[in-house]
C-alpha cells in the first residue's frame, strides 16, 4: 500500500502537524510494507520538502503552483497527484485549511472521507478511530473501499524525526485558473488589550457560567488569585467577554503556571490550547472531558465552589 | 435571493449514560437544533430580511427530527424540506459525502443562489459536508466564515483560522459557505412564531422524488465499536461540601506558589 501525506504551511512556515502526518503515514505503510509519499503544494516548496525529508519518507512531491494556501489550487493539485500516485490512504491535517480542501479531493476521487482521526490501523482494511458527542465516547470505523481520505487531529501523533533519504521530485499539476474561484486577499490578527498567553495565572470561564451577569464570581476569584480572566469559545460567541480572552485552537495557546477552568467542558478545541503546570477544573459533569486533562478537579456546582474558593483564598 | 440552509439535529449526551451496542442508549441523548446551524440560519434570515428573498431549510433525517425542523421554521425559515429514504436508514454511518450527494439533488430542485451550512455538527463533527457539496455542485466555497459581506457576484468572507488569525477571502457566487458560531446573534423565537411553525407543512422527499438512484449511497463505512475513552491521567477529584472542596483547591493553589 502507498500512503500520501499532504503537508501544511502558512505564511512561509511548515506547520508541525505536517511532521505528525509523516509518523501516522509511516505506521500505516509499515502495516503492509508499503511506501510513504509526502506532498507539499505552493510556497517555497524546496525548503518545505527538505524539512519533510524525515526518516521513513520514500518520496516527496513538490507542487510549485501558488504561494499561500488556496483551496481551489490545492484541490486540483492534490486530486491530480492522488490520481498519479494512487495512494490507498491520503492523509491531510484536520485543520481549518485541511478541511477546506480534503472533502473536495475525496469527492473527486470517489473515496470515503473520515475527518478528525485520533488513531489509524490497517489489517486488510483501514480502521479509523474518531470521537463522537464532543469526546464523551470514541468509535471505530472500518472502511470498505480501495482508497480513503483521512484528516488527522493535530497533536494525536508524534512528529517524525531523523533525516530521511527521500527522493524529492517536482510534480507538474495542471491548474485550471477558471476553476480558481476564491482569492485570498489578506490576513488579520485578532488583537486586543489583554494577552492571555502572557499570564502566569489564568481563571478560564466557559458555558457553565450561564450568563454575563454571573461573571462577577469569576472576577472575584481572579482578583483573589491575581489572575487574568480567559474564556472558552461559547463565552466569546455570546459576547460576554471580548475575543482577546479566548483560549483554544482558534484563540490563543497558553502555558501558565496555574490554570483554573470553571464551567468548561473541555472540548479538544479548547484544551489543545492549554499547557499548564497545574490545571484545576470545576464542573458539575463528572464525565466532562476537562477532567481528563486537569490535575485536580471538583465535580460540583460552580456557583457554590467558586465563591467558597475565593473566600478561602482571601482569608489566607 | 434564495438561500438554502442545511439544518441538522444534533444530540448531546446526559451526564450519566449507558452505551447500547454501537451507540449511546437513546434515553441518555437529548436532541436540539445543531448550534452551528442556528448561526447559519440566522445569517440567511438576516440577509433575506435586508434584501428580500426566501430561506429554505433542508434536513436529512427520519420523522423524529421534525421538532428540530420546526425550531428552524420558528426562527425565520420560510419553508422546510426533509429528506429520508430507507437507503439512508440502512447506513451504519451517515457520512459527509453521502449527505452531499443527497443535498446536491435538493439544490438541483431548489436552485438557490447560496447554500449555508454550519461548520460542523455538535455530535459527529465531521465538518466536511459543505465543501463536499460545493465540489459536487461545481460551485465555489468558503469555510469557517465568521464575517460575510455579499455583493452581486462575490461573497467577501472572513475565515477563522487557528491561533487568532483570520483569512480574508473573496469567493465567486454561487457558493456554499460554512458558517462559524459567533458570526451573529441567533434570535429567540416568539410564541407566535413557535405556534406558526407547529402548523407549517414540512415537505418530505424520498430518493425517488429527488431523482436519486441506488448509486447515490455507497455504504463503505461501518461502525464496529463505540466505547468510553481511556481515562488515563484522570484528575485527582476532591469530594465533599463546597467548603471542603474549596479548601482542598486552595491548598493546591498554595502549593503552586503563585499567590506568594
Amino acid at each position: 500500500m502507498t500512503v500520501l501525506a499532504v503537508a501544511e504551511h502558512r505564511r512561509g512556515e511548515l506547520r508541525p502537524v505536517s511532521l505528525e502526518l509523516l509518523s501516522a503515514g509511516r505506521e500505516l505503510a509499515d502495516a503492509t510494507d508499503g511506501d510513504l509519499h509526502a506532498a507539499v503544494v505552493s510556497g517555497d516548496v524546496e525548503s518545505h520538502a527538505d524539512r519533510l525529508n524525515r526518516e521513513g519518507v520514500d518520496t516527496i512531491h513538490a507542487v510549485a503552483d501558488g504561494e499561500e494556501f488556496n483551496h481551489d489550487v490545492y484541490t486540483q493539485a492534490v486530486t491530480q497527484l492522488a490520481e498519479t500516485v494512487e495512494p490507498t490512504v491520503l492523509l491531510a491535517p484536520d485543520t481549518a485549511n485541511g478541511l477546506d480542501y480534503a472533502p473536495a479531493v475525496a469527492e473527486r476521487l470517489g473515496a470515503p472521507l473520515l475527518t478528525d482521526a485520533l488513531d489509524l490501523s490497517y489489517d486488510e482494511r483501514l480502521t479509523v478511530t474518531r470521537e463522537r458527542y464532543e469526546g464523551k465516547v470514541e468509535t471505530t470505523l472500518d472502511i470498505d473501499a480501495p482508497q480513503a481520505v483521512v484528516t488527522l487531529r493535530p497533536g494525536a501523533w508524534p512528529r517524525a524525526d531523523g533525516t530521511g533519504d527521500a527522493e524529492i521530485t517536482a510534480f507538474d499539476a495542471v491548474i485550471d485558473e477558471s476553476l480558481v474561484r476564491s482569492d485570498v486577499t489578506g490576513y488579520q490578527e485578532i488583537g486586543g488589550e489583554v494577552d492571555v498567553a502572557a499570564a502566569d495565572v489564568l481563571v478560564a470561564v466557559g458555558r457553565g457560567i450561564e450568563s454575563e451577569d454571573n461573571l462577577d464570581i469569576i472576577r472575584d476569584l481572579a482578583d483573589a488569585l491575581d489572575a487574568t480572566i480567559a474564556a472558552s469559545r461559547p463565552v466569546i460567541d455570546n459576547g460576554w467577554l471580548p475575543a482577546d480572552r479566548q483560549v483554544g485552537q482558534s484563540g490563543k495557546t497558553v502555558s501558565p503556571e496555574l490554570y483554573v477552568a470553571v464551567g468548561i467542558s473541555g472540548t479538544v478545541q479548547h484544551v489543545s490550547g492549554v499547557r499548564a503546570e497545574t490545571f484545576v477544573a470545576i464542573n458539575d459533569d463528572p464525565n466532562a472531558p476537562i477532567f481528563e486533562v486537569a490535575d485536580y478537579g471538583v465535580v460540583d456546582d460552580l456557583f457554590e465552589v467558586v465563591p467558597a474558593l475565593t473566600d478561602r483564598l482571601t482569608r489566607s | 435571493m434564495k438561500i438554502l440552509v442545511t439544518v441538522t439535529e444534533a444530540a448531546t449526551v446526559d451526564t450519566v449514560f449507558e452505551i447500547d451496542g454501537l451507540d449511546i442508549d437513546d434515553r441518555y441523548l437529548s436532541t436540539d437544533l445543531n448550534e452551528w446551524d442556528a448561526y447559519a440560519l440566522e445569517e440567511a434570515v438576516q440577509l433575506a430580511e435586508a434584501e428580500g428573498g426566501e430561506v429554505v431549510t433542508v434536513t436529512i433525517g427520519s420523522d423524529g427530527v421534525e421538532e428540530t425542523i420546526r425550531q428552524a421554521l420558528a426562527k425565520g425559515a420560510d419553508r422546510a424540506i426533509r429528506v429520508w429514504d430507507e437507503r439512508l436508514a440502512a447506513l451504519s454511518v451517515l457520512d459527509p459525502l453521502t449527505k452531499a450527494a443527497v443535498l446536491e439533488a435538493v439544490v438541483a430542485d431548489e436552485q438557490p443562489d447560496l447554500v449555508f451550512t454550519g461548520v460542523q455538527s455538535a455530535d459527529d463533527s465531521f465538518g466536511a459536508t459543505g465543501v463536499a457539496l460545493a465540489s459536487r455542485l461545481d460551485w465555489a466555497w468558503g469555510t469557517i466564515v465568521n464575517d460575510l459581506q455579499l455583493d452581486s457576484t462575490v461573497a467577501h468572507v472572513t475565515r477563522e483560522l487557528e491561533g487568532n488569525l483570520e483569512e480574508l477571502t473573496d469567493i465567486q457566487r454561487p457558493a456554499v459557505l460554512t458558517i462559524q458560531t459567533g458570526i451573529n446573534e441567533p434570535r429567540f423565537a416568539s410564541l407566535r412564531d413557535i405556534t406558526r411553525a407547529q402548523q407549517a407543512d414540512i415537505a418530505v422527499e424520498s430518493f425517488a422524488e429527488l431523482g436519486l438512484d441506488d448509486d447515490a449511497v455507497v455504504p463503505s463505512i461501518e461502525r464496529t465499536d463505540l466505547y468510553e475513552p481511556d481515562t488515563d491521567g484522570e484528575a485527582t477529584i476532591f469530594e465533599g461540601s463546597p467548603d471542603e472542596t474549596a479548601a482542598e483547591l486552595a491548598a493546591v493553589v498554595e502549593e503552586t506558589g503563585v499567590t506568594r
